[in-house]
């Protein structure tokens, strides 16, 4: 149990995701060949894609779950790394950037991760906020330049706070107490973590089908107000549907959901402002059809820290 | 078995700036095919023909060569065994009056081997602002003497700020290398127009990188 897993749940999420991926592959082929036998449906072909990816996401989720906590906090640690490397790429470094980037690279990210898995909730929660804030630009200072200061140390700083500190809250729920829920934490994770998914899928889905009025023409032209509503509404649906597997109650499995959904919408609106403002169409090429881990993770990065203090102080006795 | 200790090393190298870099290869003009090439690229960082290496398919790896200077990689028996057996450089003297051997002569003879080649025409790091230093005229002559060779651009795009000069541990950010269309030695061409054409063809492809604007 030290693990936080036990072997019917394993069984139960990792039969389910196949069962769902297998279901989504059928589904992909059938596209294929009634819409797209010679590969020329850009749509098609980009579903297939991205489903593709999803079977190595999954399987790579699975092998972490093996691993138990430590896999989990390894698998969070890498997507903090990827998603931190994308990041950075995007900003304008100098050279005497290096030694700060080198310490949120190679100190700061494995500290928090250290501090998570050992779930040392007192550190954790003010590693970056306080101590890496003040020691980057520190760091930065010492090498005397001073050209777009300001602009340098807060772009450092904001990149540790979405891809390392708040992803680090996804494996932080597994060090969560709650009473007649021991042992069965990695649950938290997986809800959290198709509630987001979902969302993200259906409001695809929902935008591509009924999609016309725009939300935020200016930051992200794809995202409808129609989208959004059946995506959350999906999303929602799939949360209270799986209120079984969590501590909630189905009505707060829903509103949980809710404030998940609506994080990760306006968390890929504040995302796909920066990448517009780059110039950029995605944050990188790490997976097939998705783009970068970055945008992959978008949700995730701004519904987990959120989701995790409301556990914590609804339901945890920590 | 004198070779595995060189693959092992190689193939850790390739890992390592995989890691570092999320490198990955963009090929625009040419396909990955096992022709005799001559790789000519810009050079911003130590790094750089890792780099070029590390996205090659692990074939054409094996028969690709880097040109590199003897000065640098002789220095100690560690560099002297990764420049001679894990990338198998070419090692040219940079100082003239130091010369044993033709360094445009050592260039064909590997090319002769049946080796590709990685070739930094600038001769030298650029750390300047600007996107290229002048060429020098070693990939002129090697046009000449060997005319039926494709002269592929490649831009490395990024590597400047993951190991910039004088910093010992790189940081990761991601890295492309962009391959364009070949380039031959035209009928008469002179040498100042040929390199002129080499240059240009390396500044239309820095322009098709996808780069955050300033």
């Amino acid at each position: 149990m030290i693990a936080g897993i036990s072997a019917a749940d394993l069984a139960l999420l990792v039969g389910g995701l196949l069962a769902f991926l297998l279901a989504a592959t059928g589904i992909g082929r059938m596209l294929q060949l009634r819409y797209s036998p010679d590969g020329s449906n850009a749509v098609v072909e980009n579903l297939n894609d991205r489903i593709r990816s999803w079977w190595i996401m999954v399987v790579l989720m699975g092998i972490a779950l093996m691993g138990g906590q430590a896999g989990i906090t390894l698998l969070f640690a890498f997507c903090s790394f990827a998603a931190l490397r994308e990041v950075m790429t995007l900003q304008d470094i100098r050279r005497s950037d290096h030694w700060a980037l080198l310490a949120a690279f190679f100190v700061a990210l494995p500290a928090q991760y250290y501090l998570i898995y050992t779930e040392w909730y007192g550190l954790y929660s003010i590693l970056i906020p306080v101590y890496a804030f003040l020691l980057i630009p520190i760091i930065a200072v010492l090498r005397g330049d001073t050209e777009g200061f300001l602009m340098r140390v807060a772009g450092v700083q904001w990149a540790l706070m979405i891809c390392v500190y708040c992803t680090s809250h996804v494996p932080a729920l597994l060090s969560l107490d709650i009473p007649g829920y021991e042992g069965r934490n990695v649950l938290l994770i997986a809800f959290l973590i198709l509630v987001v998914q979902t969302s993200d899928v259906a409001q695809y889905v929902w935008g591509k089908l009924l999609g016309r009025t725009r939300i935020a023409p200016n930051v992200s032209p794809s995202k409808t107000l129609e989208g959004l509503i059946g995506g959350a509404l999906s999303a929602i649906l799939i949360g209270v549907a799986l209120s079984w597997i969590t501590p909630f109650t189905p009505w707060q499995a829903g509103l949980l959901s809710f404030v998940i959904v609506m994080l990760g919408f306006l968390g890929g609106l504040v995302m796909s402002a920066i990448k517009r403002d780059r110039g950029v169409k995605d944050w990188g090429h790490l997976i097939a059809g998705h783009g970068g881990m970055t945008d992959r993770m978008d949700s995730v990065i701004f519904a987990a820290p959120v989701f995790f203090h409301l556990v914590r102080y609804g339901w945890s006795v920590t | 078995m004198t070779r595995i200790l060189p693959e092992i090393a190689a193939t850790a190298l390739v890992i390592f700036s995989r890691f570092i870099t999320a490198a990955r290869a963009i090929w625009l003009g040419c396909a990955p095919e096992n022709r005799r090439r001559v790789y000519f690229a810009n050079h911003t960082s130590n790094g750089d023909f890792v780099l070029v290496w590390a996205v090659l398919p692990h074939r054409l790896r094996q028969m690709t060569r880097p040109v590199a200077a003897s000065d640098y990689w002789l220095k100690s028996r560690l560099r002297a065994f990764i420049g001679q057996q894990v990338f198998r450089a070419v090692l040219i003297n940079r100082i003239p009056a130091e010369r044993t051997e033709d360094p445009v002569m050592q260039m064909a003879q590997a090319l002769d081997a049946g080796d590709s080649l990685i070739l930094f025409p600038e001769g030298r790091r650029n750390t300047g602002e600007d996107l290229l230093l002048p060429f020098k005229s070693g990939l002129y002559h090697l046009a000449r003497m060997r005319p039926e060779v494709d002269l592929v651009p490649v831009w490395i795009e990024n590597l400047n700020r993951v190991l910039p000069k004088g910093e010992v541990i790189p940081i990761p950010l991601i890295c492309t290398v962009t391959f364009g269309a070949a380039l031959h030695l035209a009928g008469g061409e002179t040498k100042d127009a040929f390199l002129g054409r080499a240059a240009a063809a390396l500044r239309a492809l820095a322009a098709t990188t996808e780069r955050p604007r300033a």
